[in-house]
C-alpha cells in the first residue's frame, strides 16, 4: 500500500516539475523571439552612450571678434562653460585671457597655473602675467619666463563663427611638462 | 579490481546531435521539450488559441523594452520628463522603443479582449477550470494596474491629469476613500511621490505578480489540458488529438510575429507623441485617458452627487465580481454559444454598452466646438513639443542666483574669493577641492575679527597646506569675510 502511495506521489511530483518546466520554456522561447526581433533597436539604444557626438554646447561665446581687433594687451573676459552630462548642463562662470591679433588670428589662454592652479593676472605695469600664488610668470604670448610653473600657459582651442569669437574652454593636469587636457 | 564504468551514451556524428547530446545531459532539455511541444490538442490546431500565447509575447515585450527604458528613465517630478524627452530626442531608437513599450499596452488590451472574447464563446472555462478562469481575472485587473501607473511615468501634461483624474475617483471609495488616495498619491496633491509609487507598483510590485499569476495560470492550463472545440466534451475530450507541434507553434509563432510587426511598423510610422512638461496650473487642460479608458470616464460623466458612488463605484465592483464568477454560475458543460444565451447575451451586451460609451466619449469632446478647439490645440501643442529640440535640464547650481540677490558686501566679497584666487584651491562658492577644505561654516566657528585676523596672518596649518596671507585693504577683507561667514 505504503509502495503505491509512493510511486504515485512520484508520478504526481515528475508532473509538476513538466509544468513547471513548461512555463519556463514559454517564457524562455517567447523572451528569445522577442528579444531576436528587437534586437538590433535595443543595442542601438543601449549603446548610444559610445556614440562620439559633438556638442554645440561644448563652444562658448567670449564675445564680437571685433572688439578684440585692436587689442594692446591681453584681456580678461568671464565667459560661461555648459558642461553637458546627458540630460542635464552645469554652467559656471569662469575667466579666459584673449591675447592681441597676431596676423589676424586671435589666441585664447586659460587663466588657471600648470603649477598648482592658480589665477594668473595680467600685470601691466611688468607687461607681463604674473601667478599670485608662487610667482611664476609668463611673457605676453604665455612663454614661460620664470617659477614654479613646468610650462608656458595653456592655450585653449577657438574659432570665430558669424563675428562671434567662440573658445573650447578646457582643464589640462597641472605639474606636467606637456598639456594634456582632462576629460 | 577496478569499477565498471557506465559508458558515454552513444552520440551522433553530426554536431548538432552531439551538441543537444551534451546538453541534454546536463539538463534534460530534451524531455522538458517534449513535455512542452507534444501538449495533445483535442480536435487539432487552430488560429483561435493563438490568443493566450500572443499575450505572452507581447508581455515578454514590454518586460524586455520595459528594462531597457530604464537604462535612463529617473523616477522623479523633476527629471522625468526631461529624461523621457531626452530618450525620444536624443537617443538612438529611443522613441521606437519607447513607442513600442507604450503601443504594446495597447496590443495587450486588444489581444485580451479577442482571448477573453474566444474563452466565453468557446465556454473555455468550462469543467474544472474555476482557477484557471479565476487567475486570468486577476491577470486582466494586473494588466489593467499596470496601463494605468505607466501612464504616469512619463509626467507630460496628459499623463499627470489623467492620473490627477483617476486618483481622484478612489477618494469615492466609502470609509477609507480619502485615506487610500493619500495613500497611493503619496500625499494630498499629485507630486514626486506619485512618481516614485507608480514607478514601484509599474516596475516591480505590479510585474512580480503578473508573472507569479502567468505561472499560475499556464500551471491551470496545463493540469486541466486544451478545452478544444466548441463540440468537445471539456472534461474528457473524445476528439482525436494531434500535439501542441508543430502546427500549433507555428501558429502560435506566426502570431507572435505579425504581433510584433504591427507594433514596429506603428511605431516607426507613428512615433508615440510626449506633451509638454506637467504644469498642474494650467487649467485649460482637458484631461483624457488612455482609449481603453475612455468608455469607463464617459460613464462617469454621467454620473453625478450619489449617483457617483453607485455607478462609479459599486456596479463596477459587482461586474467584476460577476465576470469573475462565471465559471461558478454557468455550470453545465455545454459549451455551443446559442444554447447558452445569457452569458454570451450579457457579455455581447456589454461589449456593445463599453464600445458604445467609447464612441460618445470622442463624440462629446468633438461636436462641442469650444472642447473640440481645446482637444486639436493639445494635440498640437503635443507635436510642437515633440518637434523642438532637445533642451537639457539645468542642473542644480542654486549659488550664483544666491549671489545675485544677495546683499552687496557679500557679492563682493565674492569677487574678491574669485579674483583672489581663493576659489583656485578652496574650490567654486567655497565648496572645497582636494588641495583645501570646504570654508562653509566658518561664520559659526570664528567671529568677525579672528576671520579677519587669520587671513591676514594664517596660522602654522593653514600656511604648511599651502594657505598665502590675503593681502588686501581692510575693506576688501570685510567685505571677503562676510561673504566667507554667510557660507552655510
Ligand atoms: S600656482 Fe601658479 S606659480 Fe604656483
Amino acid at each position: 500500500m505504503a509502495v503505491l502511495k509512493e510511486i504515485e506521489e512520484e508520478i504526481k511530483d515528475s508532473l509538476a516539475t513538466s509544468r513547471r518546466s513548461f512555463v519556463t520554456t514559454m517564457f524562455a522561447i517567447s523572451g528569445a523571439i522577442v528579444g531576436g526581433l528587437l534586437a538590433l533597436p535595443l543595442f542601438r539604444f543601449t549603446t548610444f552612450p559610445l556614440k562620439k557626438v559633438e556638442s554645440e554646447g561644448d563652444w562658448s561665446d567670449v564675445g564680437p571678434a571685433a572688439d578684440f581687433a585692436a587689442l594692446t594687451a591681453p584681456v580678461a573676459k568671464t565667459i560661461t562653460v555648459e558642461r553637458r552630462d546627458a540630460w542635464q548642463t552645469a554652467s559656471s562662470q569662469t575667466a579666459v585671457y584673449v591675447l592681441p591679433a597676431k596676423d589676424g588670428v586671435l589666441k585664447i589662454l586659460s587663466p588657471v597655473c600648470p603649477h598648482l592652479g592658480c589665477s594668473v593676472q595680467w600685470q601691466d605695469a611688468q607687461n607681463k602675467f604674473v601667478c599670485p600664488c608662487h610667482s611664476g610668470s609668463f611673457a605676453m604670448d604665455g612663454q614661460r619666463l620664470g617659477g614654479p610653473p613646468p610650462r608656458s600657459m595653456d592655450a585653449l582651442e577657438s574659432k570665430v563663427e558669424n563675428g562671434t569669437l567662440k573658445v573650447r574652454y578646457r582643464y589640462f593636469r597641472q605639474l606636467v611638462n606637456t598639456q594634456e587636457p582632462m576629460a | 579490481m577496478s569499477t565498471p564504468i557506465t559508458p558515454e551514451p552513444k552520440e551522433g556524428h553530426h554536431f548538432i546531435e552531439r551538441a543537444d547530446a551534451w546538453l541534454d545531459a546536463r539538463t534534460g532539455i530534451d524531455s522538458i521539450l517534449h513535455e512542452s511541444l507534444d501538449e495533445p490538442i483535442h480536435g487539432g490546431a487552430r488560429w483561435a488559441y493563438v490568443f493566450g500565447s500572443g499575450l505572452l509575447f507581447l508581455f515578454m515585450s514590454q518586460v524586455i523594452t520595459g528594462v531597457f527604458l530604464t537604462f535612463y528613465y529617473v523616477p522623479s517630478a523633476d527629471h522625468a520628463h526631461t529624461v523621457v524627452s531626452y530618450m525620444v530626442k536624443v537617443v538612438s531608437s529611443g522613441s521606437f522603443i519607447r513607442s513600442i513599450h507604450a503601443y504594446g499596452s495597447s496590443g495587450i488590451i486588444i489581444v485580451l479582449c479577442l482571448h477573453v472574447g474566444q474563452t466565453i464563446l468557446y465556454g473555455s472555462y468550462k469543467g474544472k477550470r474555476e482557477l484557471l478562469w479565476l487567475s486570468g481575472c486577476i491577470l486582466m485587473a494586473l494588466m489593467l494596474g499596470m496601463s494605468f501607473t505607466g501612464y504616469l511615468l512619463p509626467w507630460d501634461e496628459k499623463a499627470y491629469f489623467a492620473t490627477a483624474v483617476g486618483t481622484n475617483l478612489i477618494a469615492e471609495v466609502p470609509w477609507i476613500g480619502p485615506l487610500l488616495q493619500k495613500l497611493v498619491r503619496g500625499g494630498d496633491q499629485m507630486g514626486t511621490l506619485t512618481i516614485s509609487r507608480f514607478f514601484v507598483l509599474h516596475v516591480f510590485i505590479l510585474p512580480g505578480m503578473l508573472i507569479a499569476f502567468i505561472v499560475g495560470h499556464v500551471f491551470f492550463f496545463r493540469k486541466a489540458g486544451a478545452a478544444g472545440p466548441i463540440n468537445e466534451d471539456p472534461i474528457e475530450p473524445k476528439l482525436p488529438s494531434v500535439p501542441f507541434y508543430p502546427r500549433q507553434v507555428l501558429m502560435d509563432a506566426a502570431f507572435a510575429v505579425v504581433l510584433i510587426g504591427i507594433l514596429a511598423v506603428i511605431a516607426k510610422m507613428i512615433p508615440m507623441d510626449l506633451g509638454p512638461s506637467a504644469n498642474p496650473a494650467d487649467t485649460h487642460f482637458l484631461p483624457r485617458p488612455e482609449w481603453y479608458y475612455r468608455p469607463a470616464f464617459q460613464w462617469l460623466k454621467y454620473l453625478s452627487g450619489r449617483w457617483s458612488l453607485v455607478g462609479g463605484i459599486i456596479m463596477p465592483a459587482i461586474l467584476a465580481l460577476v465576470f469573475a464568477a462565471v465559471p461558478f454560475l454557468d455550470r453545465k458543460l455545454e459549451r455551443r454559444p446559442w444554447k447558452r444565451p445569457i452569458t454570451v447575451g450579457a457579455f455581447l451586451l456589454f461589449l456593445v454598452c463599453y464600445t458604445g460609451l467609447g464612441f460618445a466619449s470622442y463624440h462629446d469632446d468633438y461636436s462641442d466646438p469650444a472642447m473640440a478647439a481645446q482637444m486639436h490645440k493639445q494635440d498640437a501643442d503635443s507635436q510642437a513639443f515633440m518637434n523642438s529640440p532637445f533642451i537639457p535640464e539645468t542642473a542644480g547650481g542654486g549659488t550664483p542666483a544666491n549671489v545675485a540677490s544677495a546683499d552687496p558686501i557679500v557679492v563682493k566679497g565674492h569677487a574678491l574669493f574669485q579674483s583672489q584666487s581663493c576659489n583656485s584651491c578652496h574650490g567654486e562658492d567655497a565648496t572645497g577641492t582636494a588641495a583645501a577644505p570646504a570654508l562653509t561654516g566658518v561664520g559659526a566657528k570664528y567671529s568677525e575679527a579672528q576671520l579677519e585676523a587669520l587671513l591676514h596672518a594664517p596660522n602654522i596649518k593653514m600656511t604648511a597646506g599651502g594657505m598665502q596671507p590675503v593681502a588686501l585693504e581692510a575693506k576688501d577683507l570685510e567685505a571677503l569675510s562676510t561673504y566667507l561667514r554667510q557660507l552655510h
